[in-house]
C-alpha cells in the first residue's frame, strides 16, 4: 500500500464525493426551506442525464448539449414543483414520501416509453478522453478530474451565493423561519419555486456529468439517491456546509472502504474471513457511519435547525 | 353512525373474507385466493407498522426489515430441517421483536426526517447481510422445500387451510393492535404523538413508551414474514429492500392511517391495481406513479375515511 | 422458412386426427411466459419478447399446429412475484406450459411450484447450477445453459493461452461467485486478486486504481447489464484497455452494445451463440429479426425463439395431445428442430450438450461494433454438475 495509491484512491473518493454534494446540495436547500422530502431528486439527475446525452446527440457538441441538458433540468425541476409538489408542502413528510415516490415510477417509465429500456450511449470529447500522469505509473482521467474541478466551482459558488447574495439571505432565513420570512413581504412561491429548480439544475448537473462515467439507463437516480440521503442525514439537514463535509465523507469513506477493508481485516482475520466478510461490511459502512453520526448527534453534523 | 356503521362494516367485512374460498372454488379462480392470501399477508406488514406510524408518529422507514428477518427465521430453520411451526413463528416473532428492540433503541432519540433516514439505513445494512449470506443462497435467495408444520393440525400445503391460518392471524393483529391503542399505553402513544412537550409535562416519558411500541410492531411484522416465507415458499434479500418498506409504508398511507381497517383496504387496493395494471401494460408504473400521488393529494384521508365503519377498529 | 402449404398439410393432418380418433386433442395451446419487462433490466425481457413473437410469426402463429395463445408475465426481478404470475397463469389462465424467466432466483422459486402440478418448465435463460445437479427434475428442460459454462469455457481459453497473473472482478451475490468458481475450475493460472464488488455498483474507479496497482497481465470480469456498461466505460477511461486485455462473460451483449459501441473493441467473451454464427436457422431469425424490430437480437432472444421452436417440436411429436407431458418431454429431449445453435443434444439432466465460442468486439461491414465468433473453444460441451442428477432416461 504506497503512498501513490493512497492518495490516488482519496482522489477517487473526492471525486464520488463530488457527485454527491452536487445531488445533495439541492436536496438539502429544499428539504431545509420548504420542509419537502423529495424521494424523486433522483428522478432528475436522470433527467438531466438524459436531457443531455439527447442534446448532445442532436447538437453533436458536448459542452452544447451539457448546457442544454442543464437548462432541461432547470425546467423540467420548476414544472413538477409548480404541478406536483405546491400542494405538498403543508403536508406531513408522509404523504410527501408517498407522493414523490409516484414520481420516481412516473419518471422512471415515462423516459423507458421515450428512450427505450437498453443503456443510452455516451461518449466523452477528444479533449476529456485522456488521462494525466500524477505519478510514475498512475493514470488519472482528465474527465474525472473535471468533475472534482466543477464540483469544487460549484461549492465555492453557492457558498458566494448562500452567505454573500440577497438570494442567499432569503434562503438562510427561510431555512430557519419561514413563516417570518412570508410575513416580511416576500414572494415565498416564487422563491420556492426558483430554488428548487434551482436544486433540481444541480442533479441535473451531477445526471449529466455522470452519463459519461455511469450507464444512462431508466432507475440510475435510485441507485445514487439513498446515499445522498445518507449525505444529508450526517450533514444535518438545511445546511450547505453539511452537505459538502457529508458528501466529502461518505466517498472518501466508501471508496477507501471497497480499496482497503479486505486488506486490513486480511491482517487482523484470518484471510477467508476478511475474504467474506471485507465486501459485506465494505457495502454497509456509510450505513454504519451514519447510524454511528446520528447516534451521538441525533441531528447531523451541521443541522441549521436550533443552532 | 359510528358504532353501528362500524359493526355493519366488519361483519361484512369478515363474512365476506371468510366465504371467500368456497366463491372461488365455485368459480374455478383459485388464484384469486392466492392473490388475498398475499394481501392478507401485507396487511398484517401495515398493520403493525400502523401501530407505530398512525399511532405513535413514528415514520419508519425500514419496515421491511422485519419481513426478511421473519422470513429468513422460517427459512433458515427449515434448511436445518426444523420444521415445526410452533417453533418456527415465535422464533421469527421474537427474532424481530430483538431486532426492532436494537434499532428502536437507537432511532427513536431522533425524530423527522432523521428518524425516517436512520430506520432506512439499519434496514439497508440487514439488506446487505442478506445479500452476503452466502449459505442462504446469498441475494438469490433460497427455497423453502417444507411449509412450517403444526404437528398435523393443520396443512399449509392446502390453500384454504392457509389461507384462513392468514385470515385469522390477520383479524387477531387486528384486534390486538386495537386493543393495544385504546389501552392506556395506547393513550400515551398518542399523546406523545400530538404533542411531545405536553407528555412530558404531566409525566410521561414517551421513549420506552414508542420503543415498546417499535418491539411490538416488529414482532408483528415477523409473524408476517414467517407467513410471506410460505406463502412464497422462498425467501430473498428482496424482502428487506427499501422498495418494499416504501410500498408497505404506501398502504398504510392509501388505507388510511390511525384506522383500523386503512391497512388492509390498502395492501388489498395496492396489490390489486398493481397486478391489474402490470397485466394490462408494460408501462404499468407510468400509471401507478400519478395514481399514487392523485391519491395523496385528493385522498387525504385515505380509502377508509370514505367507508363509513372503517375509521375505526 | 413455413410455407403456407406446410401449415394447410399440417392443419389438414391434425384435422384427420382429431376426425379418426377418440384422442382428445385440444384445440388450443396456451403457453405462460415469464420475464422482466419493468425497470432498467426489462430490455432484456423486450428481447425475449420479440423474439417469441418472430418465433409465432414463423410458425403462422401455430404452435405445433394448435391455435396458440402466449401469456407473457412480468416477474418485475423479484422471485416471489415470480412464483404469483406463474401461479396465475396456471390457475387463472390455466396454461399447459410455462417459459422463459431470466433470473435464477426466480427460477428457483418457479420450477418447484410448476412442476408440482405436473406441468412442463422451459427454461430460456436462467440455468441455476443445482437444476442442473441435484435438484434435477423431469419436467424442466431448458434451451439456455448451467450458469457456469460460460465463464468454464473463458477459463479453458485463457489456460490454453498460458495467460498468467489474471485479476477476478465480479459483484458480490451468488451468480457473481458461481462465474468466478466456473472460470477458475479450467484456468489454472496464477490469480493475482479476486476482488467482490456491490451488487448495482455504479464506479468502478476505486477497483479499476488498486487493479492498476497490482499490474496483472489480464482482467477476467462477469458485470451484467448496467453494471457491464459501466465497468466497461470505466475500464477504457483509465486508459487500460491498450494495457491490460479484459475478458469478460455475459457483460458485452447485444442489449450493451448499443450503450458501449466504440468502447467495446477489442473486448473479449464467451457464449454458445452469436449473431453472426453460420447455421441457417440462426442467420434466418437474426435477418427476420432485425427486418420485423429494427435492432440485433442477443442470445437472450435466441433462446427464446428456440424454446418456442422446442415445444412447436414437441407439441407435434405427440399430435397436438399436450396433457402428455411424458410424450413431449421425450420429443423434446431429442432436441428434433431448427436450433439456432445447429445441432445439439440433451443432457440427463435436460440441458443443452452445444458447443462455446470465444467472441471478440470488432468494427463490423456495417460501420457498427459487433460480437464475432472467433473460434470454437468447447465442442459439445458438457455443464459440470449432471453427475450429481440421478434422472434416468
Amino acid at each position: 500500500m504506497t503512498f501513490g495509491l493512497v492518495f490516488e484512491q482519496l482522489l477517487n473518493g473526492v471525486q464520488f464525493g463530488v457527485m454527491l454534494f452536487l445531488m445533495a446540495a439541492g436536496l438539502t436547500l429544499v428539504f431545509g426551506i420548504m420542509n419537502l422530502v423529495n424521494l424523486a431528486h433522483g428522478s432528475l439527475y436522470m433527467v438531466g442525464a438524459y436531457l443531455a446525452v439527447a442534446a448532445t446527440a442532436w447538437t453533436g457538441n458536448f459542452a452544447l448539449g451539457a448546457a442544454l441538458g442543464l437548462a432541461g433540468a432547470l425546467l423540467v425541476g420548476m414544472v413538477v414543483e409548480v404541478v406536483a409538489l405546491r400542494t405538498l408542502y403543508e403536508r406531513d413528510h408522509l404523504d410527501q414520501v408517498l407522493a414523490t415516490f409516484g414520481l420516481i415510477l412516473f419518471f422512471n417509465e415515462l423516459v423507458a416509453i421515450v428512450w427505450g429500456r437498453a443503456a443510452l450511449y455516451t461518449s466523452l470529447p477528444a479533449w476529456l478522453q485522456g488521462h494525466v500522469e500524477l505519478f510514475t505509473g498512475s493514470r488519472y482521467p482528465v474527465y474525472r478530474g473535471l468533475v472534482i474541478v466543477v464540483g469544487l466551482l460549484v461549492a465555492v459558488a453557492l457558498w458566494y451565493v448562500v452567505t454573500r447574495t440577497r438570494i442567499g439571505m432569503l434562503v438562510r432565513a427561510g431555512a430557519s423561519n419561514r413563516t417570518m420570512v412570508a410575513a416580511l413581504g416576500v414572494n415565498i412561491r416564487l422563491l420556492y419555486t426558483v430554488v428548487f429548480g434551482f436544486g433540481a439544475a444541480l442533479a441535473g448537473l451531477a445526471g449529466l456529468m455522470a452519463g459519461p462515467i455511469y450507464a444512462v439507463q431508466p432507475g440510475m437516480g435510485e441507485l445514487i439517491l439513498i446515499q445522498v440521503f445518507v449525505v444529508i442525514v450526517i450533514g444535518g439537514i438545511g445546511s450547505i456546509r453539511g452537505a459538502l463535509v457529508g458528501a466529502l465523507v461518505v466517498g472518501i469513506v466508501d471508496t477507501l472502504g471497497r480499496a482497503f477493508l479486505k486488506p486490513l481485516l486480511g491482517s487482523v482475520i484470518s484471510p477467508p474471513a476478511a475474504e467474506a466478510a471485507g465486501p459485506a461490511l465494505a457495502s454497509m459502512l456509510i450505513y454504519l457511519l451514519m447510524a454511528v453520526v446520528l447516534a451521538v448527534r441525533p441531528e447531523g453534523l451541521f443541522s441549521s435547525r436550533g443552532s | 353512525m359510528g358504532s353501528r356503521a362500524r359493526v355493519v362494516f366488519w361483519s361484512a367485512a369478515i363474512v365476506l373474507l371468510a366465504l371467500l374460498p368456497p366463491v372461488v372454488a365455485a368459480l374455478k379462480e383459485p388464484f384469486y385466493l392466492d392473490l388475498m392470501r398475499r394481501v392478507m399477508i401485507f396487511a398484517i406488514a401495515a398493520i403493525s407498522l400502523n401501530l407505530i406510524l398512525g399511532y405513535g408518529g413514528l415514520v419508519s422507514f425500514g419496515h421491511a426489515a422485519y419481513l426478511g428477518i421473519g422470513g429468513y427465521a422460517v427459512g433458515i430453520l427449515a434448511f436445518y430441517g426444523v420444521y415445526s411451526g410452533w417453533l418456527q413463528w415465535p422464533l421469527a416473532m421474537g427474532a424481530s421483536a430483538l431486532v426492532a428492540l436494537a434499532i428502536g433503541a437507537v432511532s427513536i432519540r431522533t425524530s423527522g426526517i432523521y428518524f425516517i433516514m436512520i430506520t432506512l439505513a439499519f434496514t439497508q445494512m440487514l439488506y446487505f447481510l442478506g445479500v452476503s449470506l452466502e449459505m442462504f443462497g446469498g441475494d438469490d435467495g433460497m427455497r423453502i422445500k417444507t411449509r412450517s408444520q403444526f404437528s398435523g393440525l393443520v396443512d399449509l400445503s392446502d390453500p384454504v387451510a392457509f389461507y384462513y391460518v392468514v385470515l385469522v392471524l390477520m383479524l387477531a393483529s387486528m384486534y390486538l393492535v386495537h386493543r393495544l391503542v385504546n389501552s392506556r399505553f395506547g393513550m400515551v402513544l398518542r399523546a406523545a404523538k400530538s404533542n411531545e412537550a405536553r407528555s412530558r409535562a404531566i409525566g410521561f416519558s414517551p421513549y420506552l413508551y414508542r420503543l415498546a411500541a417499535f418491539v411490538i410492531a416488529g414482532a408483528l411484522c415477523g409473524l408476517a414474514g414467517a407467513l410471506l416465507a410460505n406463502h412464497t415458499a422462498y425467501i430473498t434479500p428482496d424482502f428487506m429492500h427499501w422498495t418494499r418498506s416504501g410500498e408497505i409504508m404506501f398502504m398504510v398511507i392509501l388505507g388510511g392511517i390511525a384506522t383500523g381497517a386503512g391497512p388492509l383496504l390498502g395492501a388489498a387496493v395496492l396489490l390489486v391495481v398493481e397486478s391489474l395494471l402490470a397485466g394490462w401494460t408494460e408501462h404499468w408504473q407510468a400509471i401507478l406513479g400519478p395514481l399514487l400521488i392523485l391519491s395523496v393529494i385528493f385522498f387525504r384521508r385515505g380509502l377508509a375515511g370514505v367507508l363509513p365503519g372503517a375509521r375505526d377498529g | 422458412m413455413f410455407h403456407n402449404s406446410a401449415k394447410i398439410l399440417v392443419a389438414g393432418a391434425i384435422a384427420a386426427l382429431i376426425a379418426s380418433s377418440p384422442v382428445t386433442a385440444q384445440q388450443k395451446l396456451k403457453i405462460g411466459f415469464i420475464t422482466t419487462f419493468s425497470g432498467p433490466v426489462g430490455v432484456i425481457g423486450k428481447h425475449m419478447k420479440d423474439s417469441v413473437e418472430l418465433a409465432l410469426d414463423h410458425l403462422g402463429r401455430k404452435v405445433g399446429g394448435l391455435e396458440t395463445e402466449m401469456i407473457y408475465g412480468d416477474d418485475q426481478f423479484k422471485p416471489d412475484v415470480g412464483l404469483q404470475v406463474a401461479e396465475e397463469m396456471m390457475k387463472k389462465d390455466q396454461v399447459d406450459l410455462v417459459s422463459g424467466i431470466i433470473w435464477s432466483n426466480v427460477m428457483m422459486a418457479v420450477v418447484p411450484a410448476v412442476t408440482a402440478t405436473g406441468r412442463i418448465m422451459l427454461g430460456t435463460n436462467a440455468g441455476p447450477s443445482p437444476l442442473a445437479g441435484s435438484q434435477c427434475n423431469a419436467l424442466f428442460v431448458s434451451t439456455s445453459w448451467s450458469n457456469d459454462q460460460s465463464p468454464e469455457a473463458m477459463g479453458k481459453f485463457m489456460q490454453d493461452q498460458n495467460i498468467n497473473d489474471v485479476y477476478v472482478l465480479a459483484p458480490n451475490y451468488q451468480a457473481g461467485k458461481d462465474m468466478v468458481a466456473g472460470f477458475k475450475r479450467y484456468y489454472k493460472g496464477r490469480i493475482v486478486e479476486e476482488i467482490y464488488t456491490k451488487l448495482g455498483q455504479q464506479d468502478y474507479q476505486a477497483e479499476i486504481t488498486q487493479l492498476r496497482a497490482k499490474n496483472p497481465k489480464a482482467i477476467f470480469a462477469f458485470y451484467p447489464g448496467g453494471m457491464g456498461v459501466q465497468f466497461v466505460k470505466q475500464y477504457n477511461q483509465a486508459g487500460l484497455r491498450s494495457q491490460i486485455p479484459l475478458y469478460t462473460v455475459f457483460t458485452v451483449d447485444e442489449t450493451t452494445l448499443p450503450a458501449l459501441k466504440d468502447d467495446a473493441i477489442g473486448q473479449w467473451e464467451a457464449r454458445f451463440w452469436s449473431p453472426d454464427l453460420k447455421i441457417p436457422a440462426s442467420q434466418k431469425y437474426v435477418a427476420d429479426f432485425r427486418k420485423k424490430f429494427g435492432y440485433t437480437p442477443s442470445y437472450y432472444g435466441a433462446q427464446s425463439y428456440d424454446g418456442i421452436m422446442l415445444i412447436d417440436a414437441a407439441v407435434r411429436a405427440v399430435k397436438g395431445n399436450v396433457k402428455d407431458t411424458k410424450g413431449m418431454i421425450a420429443a423434446m429431449r431429442k432436441a428434433d428442430f431448427n436450433s439456432i445453435r445447429g445441432k445439439y443434444s440433451y443432457n440427463v439432466n435436460n440441458l443443452p450438450i452445444q458447443n462455446f465460442y470465444l467472441l471478440k468486439g470488432v468494427k463490423g461491414s456495417s460501420g457498427e461494433v459487433e460480437m464475432q465468433i472467433q473460434k470454437t473453444i468447447f465442442e459439445n460441451h458438457k455443464d459440470s454438475y449432471f453427475q450429481d442428477c440421478k434422472m434416468k432416461w
